[in-house]
């Protein structure tokens, strides 16, 4: 039991210094790292919390795949770095008030009545043949099919959105037909063609004697 | 002697003991692997040497060369580690570990028997999927520390394959996840008791197919090997990296191959069970099985390299949005039809 406590301490503590350092550290690259970093202990805290497939999903979705493409994305924009210090001090009372006020809410939030020991016992601690995919998956699929599905299909739609939105037809853009590539026959491409040979004037000369 | 060792073990507290009980299994699993990549190595210039009738490796250790792995491990190993100029020199030392780090860890989950499992978890394929989409990191950190425009190039190649070609090999195990009824490995194993007819490559063959190659194009290997393409990137991510570093991606390359190899065994064709359920075939052991079928399979990836040229990059992209992806969904959506709405349900479970 204390080993999955200091776990869970080591973990959070992790995840804060990480989350510190993405809108502290200067290099967009190092920053999205550190995003990295925060997300992957959020998910080891997930597990400390026998949530684990939440935290499989979300090192799954978030660190495997969302994350590659921010990386990808980040890497290739040309920055400069100087640049990006400048008017530090103008937006930071602005930033400073905006993050006093999440942290006022959020204690506000915590520390309300209902959301006590009282009201909000700790969960019942789960024996090792608990399957909490199993049980997800029940719920999902079984009690809440609807809600689910009518998100999917809002999803759905939010993609061809935003893929209409950005797909530009451009006339001028020369692209390969694979399925012709592939079709492709030698008589296409090659053509023999056939000359009569006639002998060279000099031909008499290289015959052996 | 021995009962003062085991009061001493007494003394050790314990959560002490769960932990060094762990440290040991890790390593009678790690140990070998790191020994089955080196003779991967081996056997992969041996097949190929085969394929384009040469001899291969014969001169260190015997006519057969077996020591030629180890030779190249130590001479990689008292190699300098040259690091670039203007390089992120802690981006560019941490990439290789984190690109092995994943590769090892899956192993965690493996069963290689019935009983042989460091952790027999509930969401095991879920967590080898979410730990080999890891292993792009070490690609990509590589690219960009290294502060050269190859290993950049070979980097974004490598990222954009591996996020295509995870999203068709996801789908291909959502499919072993429907027939099976489980994420558990071992207990999709267990769904395909019964001879070789049993197995899901026949009913998923379309999946199979899929996976098998979206793993071939996920460790990166020949023909999709782009993001090293030699001959126009000279090594690609990879290219400013010299001794143990290189060696470091290098394990994790072979790592990855045996892992997937071993995947494919364990949801495709049976894991440790025996082809035919009966007396001859039943006596052979479960873990000879396994690792024989694995090696089966690896010598797919050997095969493959010798055979095919590299693909084009825009073949690749193809290959993997335009074909695997779409295929795995028609199969999927079969095996649910096929399972609720027609007579043929027995065959998809």
């Amino acid at each position: 039991m204390i080993f999955t406590e200091l776990a869970l301490h080591l973990f959070g503590a992790v995840m804060i210094f990480a989350a510190a350092m993405v809108v502290t550290i200067r290099n967009p690259v190092k920053a999205a790292l550190f995003l990295v970093l925060a997300f992957f202990s959020a998910a080891c805290v997930w597990v400390t919390l026998e949530a684990e497939f939440l935290a499989i999903v979300l090192v799954l979705v978030y660190v495997g795949a969302v994350m590659v493409l921010f990386l990808f994305v980040v890497m290739m924009l040309d920055i400069n770095l100087a640049r990006l210090r400048e008017g530090f001090g103008d937006y930071l009372p602005i930033g400073g008030l905006v993050a006093v006020l999440l942290v006022v809410e959020m204690a506000v939030v915590l520390h309300a009545p209902e959301f006590g020991v009282d009201n909000m016992p700790r969960p019942e601690p789960h024996g090792a043949d608990y399957s909490n995919t199993r049980e997800l998956g029940r719920l999902i699929y079984g009690a809440y099919v609807y809600p689910f599905e009518i998100a999917a299909i809002i999803l759905l739609v939010a993609i061809v959105a935003a893929i209409s939105l950005t797909l530009r037809r451009r006339p001028d853009t020369k692209y390969q037909n694979p399925a012709k590539q592939v079709a492709i026959r030698r008589e296409d491409r090659v053509r023999l063609v056939k000359m009569p040979s006639a002998p060279r004037p000099d031909a008499d000369r290289e015959t052996p004697t | 002697m021995g009962e003062t060792l085991v009061s001493l073990w007494n003394l050790v507290p314990g959560w002490m003991q769960i932990g060094i009980y762990s440290l040991i299994k890790i390593t009678i699993i790690v140990a070998p692997l790191m020994l089955a990549v080196a003779y991967l190595t081996w056997l992969e210039r041996k097949v190929i040497g085969a394929i384009q009738i040469r001899i291969g490796p014969n001169r260190v250790g015997g006519g057969w060369g077996l020591g030629q792995p180890i030779a190249d491990a130590l001479k990689l190993l008292f190699k300098e580690i040259i690091i670039p100029s203007n390089a992120n020199r802690f981006l560019f030392i941490i990439a290789p570990v984190l690109s092995i780090t994943p590769a090892l860890a899956a192993w965690a989950v493996v069963p290689f028997t019935d009983s042989l499992v460091l952790a027999n978890i509930d969401a095991s394929l879920l967590y080898i999927l979410a730990l080999t989409s890891m292993g792009v990191y070490g690609v990509i950190i590589a690219g960009w520390a290294s502060n050269s425009k190859y290993a950049f190039i070979g980097a974004m190649r490598s990222a954009a394959q591996i996020v295509a070609y995870e999203i068709a090999m996801g789908f291909a195990l959502v499919g072993v996840l429907m027939v099976a009824g489980s994420l558990n490995l071992r207990e999709i194993v267990l769904h395909q008791q019964g001879g070789f007819w049993q197995w899901y490559f026949l009913p998923l063959l379309p999946l199979f197919v899929v996976y098998f190659v979206s793993g071939v194009a996920e460790t990166n290997r020949a023909p999709f090997d782009v993001a090293e393409g030699e001959s126009e990137i000279v090594a690609g991510f990879h290219v400013e990296y010299s001794g143990m570093t290189f060696a470091i991606f290098f394990l994790a390359e072979y790592a990855n191959m045996i892992l997937i190899a071993a995947l494919t065994v364990l949801m495709f064709l049976g894991g440790w069970l025996s082809p035919f359920p009966f007396a001859p075939f039943t006596w052979i052991p479960p873990l000879f099985w396994f690792l024989g079928k694995t090696v089966f399979v690896l010598l797919f990836f050997l095969w493959f390299r010798a055979t095919f040229p590299r693909y084009r990059y825009d073949q690749i992209m193809r290959l993997g949005w335009k074909v695997f992806i779409p295929v795995t969904l028609v199969w999927i959506t079969v095996i649910g039809v096929a399972r609720f709405f027609t007579p043929f349900g027995s065959f998809f479970t």
